[in-house]
């Protein structure tokens, strides 16, 4: 199982800030987990999508493994 | 190296006033404030989300790797989030250094970082609705 975290545009049009979701086979990407999570709203979502895994930066074609935490949020606008 | 996060003002000199770092000879602190107009719309206050568990280890890292590069003596970052009205302060950062050079360098290093990868996200409020700002993406995601 791996925690799903969704930040601002993606947070709003997903309507959750965090659920669980069991990927479909082990090594799965976290493109796959965010269609699958996304289901119909994936065209909708604002792009790019940045991700980061365990609380670090990463891709969408990164591979995401059991008890990960994978956030999924808009490119940054701190400062 | 501090890295504070908080939904309260802060006082800028009084922060950087209660530090003393041995062998500085120079201070540069950069404040961040909320601008009172947005695409000719005023803005009335920012809503500034952020990913608390990721936000304070990627400041520190940003932090960590601009002392390296500029000989920094010690940094102090201090970030905002939630509701912040128009014209407060959103962040402050604050360097120390043995001479100017170093700590106008790295002062701008860190906040030049700090807008592409520590993720916070702000939303605008203004008279004409809402909406985010867009944003910067880390430079090797790009």
């Amino acid at each position: 199982m791996v925690t799903v975290r969704c930040f601002a545009g993606i947070r709003e049009i997903l309507g959750h800030d965090t659920l669980s979701f069991t990927p479909a086979k082990d090594a799965s990407t976290a493109a796959d987990v965010l269609a699958a999570v996304a289901g119909a709203h994936l065209p909708g979502l604002p792009q790019p999508i940045l991700v980061a895994i365990n609380r670090e930066h990463a891709a969408l074609t990164s591979p995401v493994h059991d008890g990960d935490e994978v956030a999924f949020f808009p490119p940054v606008s701190g400062g | 190296m501090i890295v504070r996060l908080q939904a309260a003002d802060f006082d800028p000199e009084h922060e950087a006033q209660a530090l003393t770092v041995q062998g500085a000879g120079a201070r540069v602190s950069f404040v961040g404030t909320v601008r009172d107009v947005s695409a000719g719309h005023p803005i009335t206050a920012l809503e500034i989300e952020h990913y608390p568990e990721m936000t304070t280890a990627e400041l520190e890292r940003i932090a960590t790797a601009a002392q390296a590069q500029y000989q920094l003596l010690e940094v102090l970052i201090i970030h905002r989030f939630g509701r912040i009205l128009c014209d407060e302060r959103i962040v402050l950062v604050t360097v120390w250094s043995a001479h100017r050079a170093a700590a106008f360098a790295g002062c701008q290093a860190i906040m030049d970082a700090l807008k592409t990868c520590a993720p916070f996200w702000k939303k605008e409020l203004t008279t004409e609705g809402d909406h985010w700002v867009p944003g910067r993406s880390p430079p090797d995601l790009d």
